[in-house]
């Protein structure tokens, strides 16, 4: 069983949502982000999604694509990505790390070759944005050889027979995108996603994540009595991108807890 | 002998090409690739398409031989296709027509674009304008600057030009908040890309849109010497121009289909846009998998060309394909040879040709030189440079 799926069970058991934020890794500077990603935990997280810097993040809106543009002037890149997970893990080895980006730095590195390198970092699961079931069958096929979990993103227009094309090729749990549109855009119509998750549940057993629109502690809790998991992306990135050098633990912190506190007290439905 | 028949079902050109989106663009695309497929070969389509390639557009484009051009150079005799001609001053129009006539037909009451030097915001803008449809033009905000005639001119036309600030702010980045845009408001939108890239459909969809070119350019040409020519040249930034006139051509045998490459200050000084003849390697971007120019971490790098059109780091996934299965070849000319060619036909015909045609034009003269009197070489004359005089006057120091 991968830690991903591990987690999972545990949260199950104990009647609990995961709470899985997002940052972009060297965003707002290399430095910080082994410390963050060890604030994150000590502050609720679950799981952490580490975005790979692109220089073309089309799925993105402007506060997750300015975080890639800043970790991008210190030239983060994947092969820089996967040493912060290293460092992560000397001294975190329960927390799963799922990476999420672009396809096309995979690319240049190759899927096999990927594969080992993420194994080697001790990477959980990969979130490739613009990797459709369609397009990617071998750098699956690779991931899974290697118990790394592939997640993939289901949407609001996602058709059915389409949700099962997905959730075959699937693992550690699916994310579903509660919002048309880009990372970081307007409101969570919180009805029409759960009518969406329940519908998802119908046609797997894999966990479900929700993410896009999550913003503060009440649309955290809202969500959390519906999904596995709730992604919070764009508003951690805010606090980021709003913090300096000195503030910085304490605010994602502060934001963290807020969450925290509303995803553990949504009663399940 | 087996004819070309690509791409495949979903859009691979061999290894290039795909369909390679997030999942919230998955639906529009499917949706977009059942209508193309349902009216590409629609006689009521196609003649309503005609209809406005003839009476709005002005084709067919005439084939002109440039002979004192000819003469000049002293080799093969240059023909110009004359898409120059064209209503909006380029090939861009034939492409607009055909998506925007398609987005009528799917109750898109509103279209978007980006575009670079602004030719193909401008023919989106035009047609749009033509049809009673909404116009939003992305464009990085560096073009904006640079191109304020072509920014003026679609305001005219009733659009309206959103600056885009993100990246290198320029096509690549107008390109990534067009796709934003359209998975934001599918609903009611339809997105004319301007080239033979993006996902499938668009590579497919925009070449044979562009394919008028090369078949009246075929026709024309047994008109004209009563033979094809021994070679046609085209410029590529993203490829439609080239794709329209070479893709008639694919299974005419002894037809050479050449390539022209922005190579900018040089191709080894890294400040290009030639990402096939540097020999970049094959990446994902926009929706396919093409040759392109990135680092090493697979992040997209800066490209240079004193042409905004040719300004691209990768090229649609059919010329990616052509060149795999060298049945075209890819070449790349300078900026200071562009401007050379630019000059001569300036002078030498009386036709101010676009600085991406100078492209080709270049390459067609050193071509030519090197080939009989009795020979042929067919020019792709893809725009008028009208929209260029200021980057000219500039780079000669001259105010207008």
């Amino acid at each position: 069983m991968s830690r991903i799926q591990a987690t999972f069970k545990t949260l199950k058991q104990q009647g609990k949502t995961a709470l899985i934020p997002y940052i972009t890794a060297g965003d707002p500077h290399p430095k910080h982000t082994v410390n963050l990603m060890h604030t994150l935990v000590k502050n609720g997280a679950d799981m952490i999604e580490l975005g790979i810097p692109f220089s073309d993040p089309m799925a993105d809106g402007p506060v997750i694509q300015r975080a890639s543009e800043r970790a991008l002037v210190h030239k983060v890149g994947l092969t820089a990505v996967l040493e912060m997970v290293k460092a992560f893990r000397q001294t975190d080895q329960a927390t799963p790390i799922i990476l999420m980006g672009y396809a096309n730095p995979i690319e240049a590195i190759g899927a096999v070759n990927f594969a080992d390198r993420a194994k080697a970092a001790d990477v959980d699961g990969v979130i490739t944005v613009d990797y459709p079931p369609e397009e990617c069958g071998e750098f699956v096929k690779e991931l899974r050889a290697r118990d790394i979990d592939p997640v993939f993103l289901l949407s609001p227009t996602t058709e059915p027979s389409r949700i099962d094309l997905i959730v075959n090729q699937a693992s550690g749990f699916v994310y579903y995108v509660s919002l048309k549109g880009v990372t970081g855009a307007a409101n969570l119509d919180i009805a029409e996603v759960s009518q969406r998750v329940a519908s998802i549940r119908k046609q797997t057993n894999l966990p479900v994540g929700v993410g896009f629109g999550i913003r503060d502690a009440v649309t955290a809790k809202a969500t959390a009595a519906i999904a596995d998991a709730v992604v919070v992306g764009s508003r951690m990135v805010q606090v980021i991108e709003a913090s300096n050098d000195e503030n910085l633990l304490n605010n994602v912190a502060t934001l963290m807890l807020e969450l925290k506190a509303a995803v553990d007290a949504a009663v399940k439905i | 002998m087996k004819l070309y028949d690509m791409p495949d079902a979903r859009g691979h050109f061999g290894q290039f090409g795909g369909t390679f989106v997030a999942e919230t663009l998955v639906e529009a695309l499917d949706e977009l690739r059942l209508m193309y497929e349902k009216y590409r070969h629609d006689p009521e389509f196609l003649a309503e398409f005609a209809y406005d390639l003839k009476h709005f557009v002005g084709r067919p484009s005439p084939i002109y031989h440039a002979k004192r051009l000819s003469d000049k150079v002293g080799g093969a005799q240059i023909y110009l296709k004359r898409e120059d001609l064209n209503h909006t001053g380029a090939h861009k129009i034939n492409n607009t027509i055909g998506q925007a006539l398609l987005a009528k037909r799917m109750g898109k009451p509103r279209v978007i674009a980006e575009t670079g030097a602004g030719q193909h915001g401008v023919a989106t803008a035009t047609i749009a304008a033509r049809l009673g449809l909404e116009c939003v033009v992305y464009m990085g905000s560096e073009d904006v600057k640079r191109q304020a005639p072509n920014v003026f001119r679609m305001k005219l036309l009733g659009a309206t030009v959103v600056p885009v600030e993100s990246g290198s702010k320029t096509l690549k980045d107008a390109l990534n908040e067009a796709m934003r845009d359209w998975v934001t408001n599918v609903h009611n939108t339809f997105y004319i890309i301007g080239t033979v890239a993006g996902p499938h459909p668009y590579p497919m969809m925009v070449r044979d849109f562009q394919a008028v070119i090369g078949t009246e350019a075929k026709v024309q040409m047994m008109e004209m010497v009563g033979r094809q020519p021994d070679a046609v040249v085209a410029c590529v930034g993203g490829g439609s121009n080239a794709m329209g006139i070479f893709y008639p051509y694919i299974d005419v045998p002894n037809v050479r289909l050449i390539g022209v490459e922005a190579a900018g200050h040089g191709l080894e000084t890294g400040m290009h846009a030639a990402p096939l003849t540097a020999n970049s390697p094959v990446g994902v971007l926009h929706g396919n998998r093409t040759y392109l120019m990135q680092d090493a971490d697979g992040n997209i790098i800066e490209t240079h060309s004193v042409s905004a059109g040719l300004d691209y780091p990768g090229v649609g996934p059919e010329h990616a394909w052509l060149k795999d299965i060298k049945r075209a070849e890819y070449v790349a000319i300078t900026d200071d040879e562009a401007m050379a060619a630019f000059h001569n036909l300036c002078r030498t015909e009386g036709i101010i040709p676009a600085l991406e045609s100078s492209h080709a034009l270049a390459y067609a003269e050193k071509l030519a030189k090197t080939m009989r009197k009795d020979e042929i070489v067919l020019v792709n004359l893809s725009g008028r440079g009208d929209k260029d005089i200021n980057t000219v006057a500039k780079l000669a120091n001259i105010t207008l």
